[in-house]
């Protein structure tokens, strides 16, 4: 048992320090509000590609850096602490594992490149207004007609498809079969006619997901992964991808930094907030919430070191990585007193909100952040499946 | 012991529910609150119509003699609409201020334009770094001849870009803290030296951050004493809110019940699940204790000082913490849905989030009460 770093992993830290120290700066955008356009979520994955550090949980053979999970972690920890742009998942974390395991060489060859090097954006295309938690039984379907499925129905929480150019969609493919067989895994090109996208705004004004419709849509056969009616098999290898992940820790170490920030600059009484004892302890306890947490991210990952693959204890990650995020946004809310008010998305470009700097745009964060515990697999349905596969319940 | 309504308080919940269904649908507050002027002028008049203004205001000042009660009557419904007007900085606080503090000549002038519905008055108090004490100002009032000036810089001022008037603590001796040497004003929003920069709020009312130079004030109260009077006016601002509060949890309780009988997952309604079951006897708990609070803090506004206080904040804290377990459980349990600017959900979610920061949050309140004794 040993969590110290080698002083070659130290070095290795440096590297990345030096990197994100002179490469951050060439984007000028770090703030949320500055995440409008589709070159603003780019910027980052484009320096990333240069570099060759886009997909560091790649395979090497297709652009992985081919490091191990401590620098692994090591290089997420200091890209949150440096405040760098999460880079979106659905290409170089959901879609992209999904190809280079079950994908043809052709497939690989088109996709993988394009991923990398952000060329193409890809959004996903899994949940139906009638299929939420209950994925499986989503019904838009795809009819077999020659080299073409024809493709009908629709999608919903579409994440930023405004921008995509692919969609990986799970459509039926048998309507006949027991629910989970008769699935397929297609890749569509967003051009095609007949797909139409419409906006769904959240409750913080952003235009962050949309509804995306499938009318007469026409998809080459040979832009499905895998086999026919065995899409769902790739879906959970995918959701479980997803759900490791989720936890972000680094992300939160960070967001807690910046809480404690506000509340030493937020005053009660001509004290600093954090000096009392209650906004003090509510910090603390987060903070040993988020201690045990990375440890159980740690134990995870020293398993999938050793070539296991995560199991369905890694459900905690996600209910508790979101439980924590949640909170610091809740604790934030609280900080900022009355400069939760105003409304962000109010406020022109080259215009301050009133109120300090740190309290702009949080009430909404806040709000919007309510949806961690909803995607991925809601937390019921995590905690569900803890309760089956864990305790045999 | 009686906790039912006289005939009029029967009356006058029938006719503002009658009036909000007809008139004051979830569009319609959608509508109102994003164009200009951000709230309905045309509504604000009907409420005036219909009573509503003059319902708690005594009747030898153009009002009908209710108390309390009646605020609470309107307000729950008020907050089961999401209203938007600015109608408790102008007859719960504004009025409280004159009823309670004023001159009969100021009376005389300012509740019988606030019983007809002809002024509207914004509560300019918070301060940045104010916080949620009322005594942390540094604004600051001068006397000027018969009058005072007044200079300083005030936070979210609630529904000031409609106002006519603002109430403005200032302070007039003392230090930045002290309890002495608080005082009240009102001031004319047309007034030389007053600025203003309005902007709409994340809840969907409107508010402006106010800067005052040099500009004309009129005293309300005793200066220096005014510090009991705002905790007198704002505690009843809070049995208000802690009704509005009490509407919105009941819409949102409704709303999840409603629909975790008719979504289907699974092949069964989501409400057939205990875990979803338990969650929403928990929102139904929650909803019930908020209300049962708000009858004690309504009914005590005019008990003694200690015990007004301490049923205020005692609302307030339970108000906060049952509004934000209904407002993030009622978007939970909705899934995507809840989380969208289209359902109402999240709109009553909002309101409650803000409505647990005005005049101060759970822990500031959990402390005012514990201090009490």
């Amino acid at each position: 048992m040993d969590v110290t770093f080698t002083p070659e992993e130290e070095k290795f830290r440096k590297e990345v320090q030096d990197f994100l120290a002179e490469n951050l700066p060439k984007l000028g955008k770090t703030s949320r509000r500055d995440f409008e356009t589709k070159e603003d979520f780019l910027g980052w994955h484009r320096i990333l590609a240069k570099k060759g550090w886009a997909a560091p949980h790649w395979p090497v053979q297709y652009g992985g850096t081919g490091w191990n999970v401590t620098q692994r972690y090591i290089y997420n920890e200091e890209s949150a602490r440096a405040e760098a742009p999460a880079l979106l998942p659905f290409g170089l974390t959901m879609v992209a594992p999904v190809i280079y395991t079950f994908g043809n060489e052709e497939q690989k060859k088109k996709f993988l490149p394009r991923i990398l090097s952000g060329e193409d954006w890809w959004c996903q295309g899994y949940s139906e207004p009638g299929a939420g938690s209950d994925l499986a039984s989503l019904k838009t379907k795809a009819v077999r007609e020659g080299d073409h499925y024809i493709v009908n129905g629709q999608k919903t929480w579409t994440t930023l498809a405004q921008f995509a150019d692919w969609i990986f969609c799970l459509v039926r493919t048998d309507p006949n079969a027991k629910q989970q067989e008769g699935i397929t895994f297609l890749l569509i090109d967003m051009k095609t006619p007949g797909i139409t996208v419409k906006p769904i705004i959240v409750l913080d004004g952003a235009h962050e997901v949309n509804e995306v419709f499938f009318d007469n849509v026409k998809v080459p056969v040979e832009n499905r992964v895998g086999e026919e009616n065995k899409g769902w098999t790739y879906a959970k290898f995918l959701l479980v991808n997803e759900r490791s992940g989720i936890a972000g820790v680094a992300r939160s170490k960070k967001a807690i930094e910046r809480l404690k920030e506000i509340g030493r600059a937020e005053m009660i009484d001509g004290k600093p907030l954090i000096s009392t004892d209650d906004f003090s302890r509510k910090i603390a306890e987060t903070e040993v919430e988020l201690n045990a947490l990375e440890y159980t991210e740690l134990r995870t990952l020293a398993q999938e070191s050793k070539g296991q693959m995560a199991g369905p204890e890694s459900s905690i990650l996600k209910i508790k990585g979101t439980e924590i995020q949640q909170r610091i946004t809740e604790l934030t809310v609280e900080a900022i007193g009355y400069y939760a008010y105003p409304y962000d998305r109010f406020f022109g470009d080259n215009e301050y909100a009133p109120g300090p700097d740190y309290a702009t745009g949080q009430a909404g964060h806040y709000f919007n952040m309510r949806k961690v515990s909803i995607f991925g697999g809601s937390n019921e349905i995590q905690r569900g499946i803890i309760a089956k596969a864990v305790l045999g319940l | 012991m009686d906790f039912s309504f006289t005939e009029e308080q029967t009356l006058l919940r029938n006719s503002v529910q009658k009036y909000l269904a007809d008139n004051y649908t979830f569009e319609h507050f959608k509508k109102i609150s994003r164009c200009e002027p951000g709230y309905s002028q045309k509504d604000w008049k009907q409420f005036a119509e219909l009573g509503l203004m003059a319902a708690p205001l005594p009747e030898a000042y153009g009002g009908l003699g209710g108390g309390p009660v009646d605020t609470m009557v309107v307000m729950e419904e008020f907050g089961k609409a999401l209203v938007v007007e600015p109608y408790v900085s102008t007859v719960v606080v504004g009025g409280g201020f004159f009823n309670h503090g004023s001159t009969d000549a100021q009376k005389e002038e300012w509740l019988n334009k606030i019983a007809a519905g002809e002024t509207i008055i914004a509560f300019a108090f918070a301060e940045p770094q104010g916080r949620y004490n009322f005594a942390d100002l540094t604004t600051t009032a001068k006397k000027d001849g018969s009058g005072y000036t007044i200079s300083g810089q005030k936070a979210v001022v609630l529904g000031a870009p409609w106002a006519d008037a603002l109430i403005v603590t200032a302070r007039t001796a003392g230090g930045q803290r002290d309890a002495k040497g608080v005082s009240v004003f009102v001031v004319d929003k047309k007034a030389k030296g007053v600025a203003t920069r309005d902007y709409p709020t994340i809840d969907g009312l409107h508010a402006s951050e106010v800067t005052f130079e040099n500009a004309p004030a009129t005293l309300i109260g005793t200066a220096d004493d005014g510090l009991k009077l705002i905790e007198q006016v704002t505690d009843e601002a809070i049995a208000a809110h802690a009704s509005e509060a009490v509407g919105a949890m009941k819409v949102l309780l409704n709303a999840t019940v409603e629909y975790s009988k008719t979504r289907k997952q699974f092949g069964v309604p989501i409400g057939k699940f205990q875990v979803l079951q338990h969650r929403m006897v928990d929102m139904f708990m929650n909803t019930e204790q908020s209300a049962s609070i708000t009858y004690m803090v309504t009914l005590k506004l005019g008990e003694n000082e200690v015990e007004r206080k301490k049923a205020a904040s005692a609302a307030k804290v339970q108000i906060g913490k049952a509004g934000r377990f209904l407002g993030q459980w009622a978007v939970q349990i909705h899934g995507g849905m809840g989380m969208t600017d289209e359902l109402n959900v999240g709109h009553y979610f909002k309101r409650l989030t803000m409505l647990d920061t005005l005049y101060g949050n759970v822990d500031h309140h959990l402390k005012r009460y514990a201090e009490l004794g």
